[in-house]
């Protein structure tokens, strides 16, 4: 029994858990992607880099908090900077929409231009973050790191195995929980939300009933800037910031957005932690695990690890790849809100 | 024959100038390195300016064929290792005879059970112990020879032919690779396939960089054999000295002192050598490149380039008049890859050495992009202009950029932070030049500095 507990721990801590906060992570960045896709009807390659724009202004602002010395206790800095970071990152968003997309929009152009000039926005605000941050890693998560450490839950247990609660972690699930929560809400519940399905739904019909197009896209600049800020803000405090990592990122949140059934919010969301937890749990070696389920006869001498941790991105594309193989729109017929 | 307009002209002329500005000055050393990699860059956009511009397959995967190519540069050339042969050559063998027993059983269950959910249970049973029983032979023989002398060693090596050879076998093994993603992925919705492609070429590229007993991953494959000479053997054949002496022989005559001299003709020397070496690289692939040149338009001319314009333009109509759309499409998409793949294999040979890890597919992917958008898609020599231009700007960036900052805060002190900042950031402004170079050409000039001739017959 005692052994059956401590497996269960082993696979809370080095799976579920962690499963969880980076699917949250990347749930939040498909979700923007399908925002984009749904109603703008291209694929964002730009989606990595606006991420990363929100979490530099949000550390920037962390930092302007810490050396004010104004700070939020147990919680990091950083949640006291994500408003501003957020309306930055929307700021942003309204931007690129104005000067770049806005004119193809009206030309009507195919998604494969709209992807193309997505990607002159992705190196413009790749530029911008090197050159106001620089490449370094930075970390900028403070307050009170864990919620509850190895050491404390074996003390309090008395389990062979601890379980390590980030605090990063918890305010990821919180946070998106209620994000998710508010996303859908609006969708399904407001006038604007309402429409914004139409308009993904049928454009020319939408148009007819009245539906302002302007006023769609601006509400989805705000809705993607939120998500992404948000999105990026909380990777960052989980792991840590780096610019090269958010330019990788766009790949498995485009993975989650399509596994998912792109177009579909839902179905990024689902996406998201599908591709997180099959990252996490090919990657992992589960030795440990066998050690304590098994009986000590049949024990495996070796790492009992799928795929070597190197391979973590090339996890997420061939699911990509057999999904597509196997249901081409996604494990949530996607295409409209 | 191919036949320049006015405008074109003006592109070659603006070409070759800017390499000679450059020689004269920053030295022509830096201008032939500038232009070797011009030119495997214009190959390059060429490939993929097939399938995009002629068909309108779109290619994200370009890094990994590149990658693909150079791999066959280290398989061509790399002298083999028969010790690691002898240790794990019959466990690979085994286990790629297993593969194929496996694939083959794959294939026969689909085609013997017809209920859906069986055939789901026993192929995922089937493969799920059969990798099982694969990983145990492959792991045995992988990690055999990843140990063989891993200092300088540690995997397979090649046949140890010479690496010119290897353009042509880069070509073919990217076209493979080519041939197995396309009958997966080609399927798919052009902004899909982007993004498959694109992640498809992470996945090779990662294997490459993880699979030390094939490619030495990322230690890197370093010394592959060059096919021309190396400048220390230069430096001391006779036929080179006096070709120095005789090229600089008003230089030499003026200085008298006999010693002064010697030291002047062994600087002559060491420089002349230099840019021999890239100068016979340059030519090579000058050949190569406009060979590609010539087949590619002669194919755009032909009736398969108009069928390919058709499928472009409108794939039903092309499709209603009997074409096989997805039948060419994979045949276009993997002759652009073959192409992408020869590159590879002439980057490494001018390099020296293979380094996985120096392939990031979402760093370099859209670089070439640009190239074959600001060219112009659907028109070879603007492929080979765009890549050119945009290479030279690519590298070229950073010296600008310096000298303009240094215009602009020349009013602040040199110590000023701003300035300081601003002169470390120098490398990240040609993201800057590259974005804005995209949005301005898909703004202004959508078809590109050198647009595709319109035919009407």
């Amino acid at each position: 029994m005692i052994d059956f507990l401590n497996s269960i721990i082993v696979l809370l801590n080095f799976i579920i858990i962690p499963g969880i906060a980076y699917g949250s992570q990347l749930a939040l960045g498909a979700l923007g992607v399908t925002f984009v896709y749904a109603i703008l009807r291209f694929a964002n390659f730009a989606h990595g880099e606006i991420m990363s724009f929100g979490a530099m202004i949000t550390i920037l602002f962390t930092w302007f908090f810490q050396s004010q010395n104004i700070g939020l206790g147990i919680l990091p800095t950083a949640l006291l900077a994500l408003p501003v970071g957020i309306i930055a990152t929307i700021i942003l968003c309204i931007i690129s929409d104005k000067f770049v997309f806005q004119y193809y929009r009206y030309q009507k152009s195919v998604p494969v231009v709209l992807a193309m000039v997505s990607i002159g926005v992705m190196f413009v605000i790749n530029a911008i973050i090197r050159i106001i941050i620089g490449t370094e890693t930075i970390k900028f998560s403070d307050g009170q790191k864990f919620i509850m450490k190895a050491k404390q839950f074996k003390v309090m247990t008395g389990l062979n195995e601890g379980l390590a609660i980030k605090s990063s972690q918890v305010i990821t699930i919180f946070i998106t929980i209620l994000l998710l929560t508010f996303t859908f809400w609006f969708l399904q519940k407001t006038k604007t939300g309402k429409s914004m399905r139409a308009f993904s739904d049928n454009e020319d019909l939408a148009l007819l009933s009245g539906i302002n197009p302007d006023r769609v896209v601006f509400t989805t600049w705000i809705i993607v800037g939120l998500l992404a800020c948000v999105a990026g803000t909380l990777y960052g405090l989980d792991k840590s910031y780096k610019p090269i990592i958010y330019l990788n990122l766009v790949l498995p949140i485009f993975a989650s957005a399509i596994v998912g059934g792109i177009g579909s919010p839902f179905g990024a969301v689902v996406g998201g932690y599908v591709i997180a937890f099959s990252e996490i749990m090919v990657t992992y070696a589960y030795k440990k695990f066998f050690v304590y389920i098994l009986p000590s006869s049949i024990e495996p001498n070796g790492l009992v690890q799928l795929l070597s941790t190197d391979y973590k991105f090339a996890v997420s594309f061939s699911i990509l790849v057999i999904v597509l193989l196997i249901r081409p729109s996604g494990i949530f017929k996607g295409r409209v809100l | 024959m191919i036949k320049f307009e006015r405008h074109e002209w003006l592109a070659i002329t603006i070409m070759i100038s800017l390499f000679i500005f450059v020689g004269f000055l920053q030295g022509w050393s830096v201008s032939l390195v500038i232009l070797n990699m011009c030119i495997i860059s214009a190959i390059m956009t060429m490939g993929v300016n097939i399938s995009w511009g002629y068909a309108g397959v779109i290619n994200f995967g370009v890094m990994g064929f590149l990658a693909m190519g150079g791999l066959a540069a280290v398989l061509v050339s790399y002298p083999p290792i028969t010790e690691s042969w002898q240790v794990g050559g019959r466990g690979l063998g085994i286990s790629f005879a297993l593969l194929i027993v496996l694939v083959i059983a794959v294939m026969f269950i689909n085609r013997k059970v017809i209920q859906k959910r069986k055939r789901y249970i026993l192929n995922s049973l089937i493969i799920f112990f059969g990798i099982l029983i694969i990983r145990h032979f492959y792991l045995n023989a992988t990690h055999n020879i990843e140990d063989v002398n891993p200092a300088i060693a540690g995997f397979l090596g090649g046949l140890g032919l010479p690496i010119i050879f290897s353009w042509f076998v880069g070509g073919l093994l990217a076209a493979g690779v080519a041939f197995v993603i396309g009958k997966v992925a080609l399927g798919l919705r052009s902004d899909y396939l982007a993004i498959v492609t694109l992640g498809i070429s992470e996945i090779v590229v990662s294997v490459l960089k993880h699979e030390e007993w094939l490619s030495r991953g990322v230690k890197n494959v370093i010394g592959l054999k060059r096919p021309v000479p190396y400048e220390i053997d230069l430096q001391n054949t006779d036929w080179f000295i006096n070709l120095v002496t005789y090229l600089n022989s008003s230089k030499l005559n003026n200085i008298i002192d006999v010693s002064d001299r010697q030291q002047v003709l062994n600087n002559l020397i060491i420089d002349g050598s230099g840019i021999f070496v890239k100068l016979s690289y340059a030519i090579l692939f000058l050949i190569v490149m406009l060979i590609i040149f010539y087949f590619a338009n002669k194919a755009q001319l032909s009736p398969w380039g108009r069928m390919m314009r058709a499928i472009r333009d409108n794939e039903t109509a092309a499709n209603a008049m009997g074409k096989d759309v997805v039948k060419q499409h994979l045949i276009i998409f993997v002759i652009g890859a073959g192409i992408v793949g020869i590159a590879g294999a002439m980057l490494v040979t001018l390099d020296g050495l293979f380094t996985p890890s120096g392939y990031r597919p979402l760093r370099f992917t859209f670089i070439i992009w640009i190239m074959v958008i600001v060219g112009g898609s659907g028109n070879n020599l603007g492929a080979i202009f765009g890549g050119f231009v945009i290479w030279f700007s690519w590298i070229e960036a950073a010296p600008l950029t310096t000298f303009i900052i240094n215009q602009l805060t020349s009013g602040l002190e040199p110590t000023n932070a701003l300035k300081l900042h601003l002169l470390d950031s120098v490398p990240y402004f040609r993201y800057l030049f590259m974005g804005l170079i995209l949005l301005l050409i898909l703004r202004y000039r959508p078809k590109g500095i050198i647009p595709e001739k319109v035919r009407h017959s």
